[in-house]
C-alpha cells in the first residue's frame, strides 16, 4: 500500500492531460498498456453502455408485472441473461418510487455507480457537493435539480458504501397506459434512475 | 475525524450543478483515457478494487480537494503502481522505462477486454451465516476506524458512525475491504442494507420522514435495543 507520506504521483507533469499521457506513454513503454485495448475500453463505455440499458429494464418492470416483480426479488439471473451484467454492476438491487417514499442514490466515499445500466456517472454524481449534501439535506439538493417532492412523502438516500448497486425505478408517469416498451424507455432519464429526477411525462 | 474522502455531510461544499451532467462520450479525451488506463491497469493483478480506492483516499487533503475526479484517480494509480513495485519513482521521474515489466504478460488485450469487463467480477463469498436478521437493531461502531490497520481503509462513513437503525436486507457474504485494502485477505463478512433515521445522523434540521441507508459488514455492527 502505499503510505500517507509517499506520494510518487507529484513527479508526474501537473497537467493533468499530459500526466495521463505520460503515464500511458511510460506503462506502453513497460509493457503494462497496450494502447488499443484501452481505446476499446473507451469505445464500450461511450458507445455500448449507457443509461439506455436501465431505462430497457425500468421500462420492462412498468409493462410486465412478472417482469416486475422478479427483478425486485432476484435481478441478477436476468440481468445476466439480458447481456446488462458486468464490472461494477455484479450485485443490483432495484428500489421502486411510490406515493410514500422517494428513493436517491449517492455514493459518499468515492462514486460508485452501476456501470452496465448507467453507463459512467456524471459530473454532479462525482462531485464533492452531492456526496457531502445528498445524505444530509436530499431536499435541498432535489431543490437544486428542480424536483419539489409532493407533501408527505419520505427521502430514502441510498449510500452505496459496499459493491451493491442500487437503481431507482421512478413512478410510471399517468396517461402511459398504451405506450410500448420503447416508448416507455424514453420516458426514463439517468437522472430518473439515480433519484434526482423523476421520469417524464408522456406529452413532453 | 476521517479522511477527506469521507464526504457524507461536510458543510460548505457548495450547490450541486445537474448541468456538469455530460455523457462519457462529450467527456474529454484525457478524461476517457484516465478512465481506461485505471480499468486496464487492474488486469495486471496487483492490487484489488479497495486497495485502489484506498491509494484515492491517501491523496493529501489539500490535492484531493483541487484535483479533479480523474485526476483522483491518476494520483492514486501512480502511488499504487510504485507502492507494488510495479513502477519505480525514478521511472515516474524521469518517464523512461526502465525495461520491459514481469508482469506485462498479464496486461489487457485489445479484443478480450471488452469480455472480461462484461463477466464481471462478483464480490459475494460462502462465508458465516448471518447474525443479524432483517427488522435487527443494530448500532455502528465509533469511531469510524479499521480496527487492525492504524488509519487504514474503511467503509463505514463517520457521519453513520456510532448510530443506531435496523437492518432492511440482507447481502450475503461480501469481502471485507478493512482487509482487502492492506492485502491481508479477503476475509469475507455478511453484508446488510441498515436504515437509520435521518434525524438520528443530523438532528432536529433534518426531515423527520426520512431515512438514509448505507451497506455495513457485520464487524461494522453490535446489537442494539
Amino acid at each position: 500500500m502505499p503510505h500517507d507520506h509517499d506520494h510518487p504521483h507529484s513527479h508526474l507533469p501537473s497537467d493533468p492531460a499530459l500526466r495521463v499521457k505520460a503515464l500511458e506513454t511510460l506503462l506502453t513503454d513497460k509493457g503494462l498498456v497496450d494502447p488499443a485495448a484501452l481505446d476499446e475500453i473507451i469505445d464500450l463505455y461511450q458507445n455500448k453502455i449507457g443509461p439506455q440499458n436501465g431505462a430497457k429494464v425500468v421500462a420492462k418492470m412498468w409493462a410486465d408485472p412478472e417482469f416486475h416483480a422478479v427483478m425486485l426479488r432476484d435481478p441478477m439471473p436476468v440481468l445476466r441473461d439480458m447481456g446488462l451484467y458486468g464490472r461494477q454492476g455484479e450485485h443490483m438491487v432495484f428500489v421502486e418510487n411510490t406515493e410514500e417514499t422517494h428513493n436517491m442514490v449517492v455514493c459518499t466515499l468515492c462514486s460508485c455507480y452501476p456501470w452496465p445500466l448507467l453507463g459512467i456517472p456524471p459530473g454532479w454524481y462525482k462531485s464533492d457537493a452531492y456526496r457531502a449534501r445528498a445524505v444530509r439535506e436530499p431536499r435541498k439538493v432535489l431543490e437544486e435539480f428542480g424536483l419539489t417532492l409532493p407533501e408527505g412523502q419520505r427521502v430514502r438516500v441510498w449510500d452505496s458504501t459496499a459493491e451493491v448497486r442500487y437503481l431507482v425505478v421512478p413512478q410510471r408517469p399517468a396517461g402511459t397506459e398504451g405506450l410500448s416498451e420503447a416508448a416507455l424507455a424514453a420516458l426514463i432519464t439517468r437522472d430518473s434512475m439515480i433519484g434526482t429526477a423523476l421520469a417524464k411525462d408522456a406529452q413532453t | 475525524m476521517s479522511r477527506i474522502h469521507d464526504m457524507g455531510g461536510r458543510l460548505g461544499t457548495g450547490v450541486v450543478d445537474p448541468t456538469d451532467g455530460y455523457d462519457f462520450a462529450e467527456a474529454k479525451d484525457w478524461h476517457k483515457r484516465a478512465l481506461a488506463l485505471n480499468v486496464a491497469c487492474g488486469f495486471l493483478g496487483q492490487w484489488n478494487i479497495d486497495a485502489s480506492r484506498h491509494a484515492r483516499e491517501l491523496l493529501r487533503p489539500e490535492d484531493y480537494m483541487r484535483y479533479s475526479y480523474y485526476e483522483k484517480w491518476m494520483g492514486g494509480l501512480a502511488d499504487l503502481m510504485v507502492a507494488r513495485g510495479v513502477l519505480t519513482e525514478a521511472e515516474l521521474a524521469s518517464g523512461q522505462a526502465d525495461g520491459i515489466s514481469p508482469v506485462a504478460e498479464r496486461a489487457a488485450k485489445p479484443g478480450a477486454v471488452t469480455e472480461a469487463l462484461m463477466n464481471g467480477s462478483p464480490y459475494t463469498r460462502e462465508a458465516a451465516a448471518p447474525q443479524f436478521a432483517v427488522g435487527a437493531k443494530v448500532q455502528t461502531r465509533r469511531p469510524a476506524r479499521n480496527v487492525k490497520v492504524p488509519g487504514g481503509h474503511t467503509r463505514l462513513p463517520d457521519y453513520a458512525s456510532g448510530a443506531k437503525g435496523e437492518v432492511i436486507l440482507q447481502h450475503g457474504a461480501h469481502v471485507f475491504p478493512d482487509s482487502n485494502a492492506h492485502f491481508q485477505g479477503e476475509a469475507a463478512e455478511p453484508l446488510y442494507a441498515v436504515r437509520f433515521s435521518a434525524q438520528d445522523l443530523w438532528g432536529a434540521e433534518a426531515d423527520p420522514r426520512d431515512e438514509v441507508v448505507l451497506d455495513l459488514w457485520e464487524s461494522y455492527l453490535e446489537p442494539a435495543e
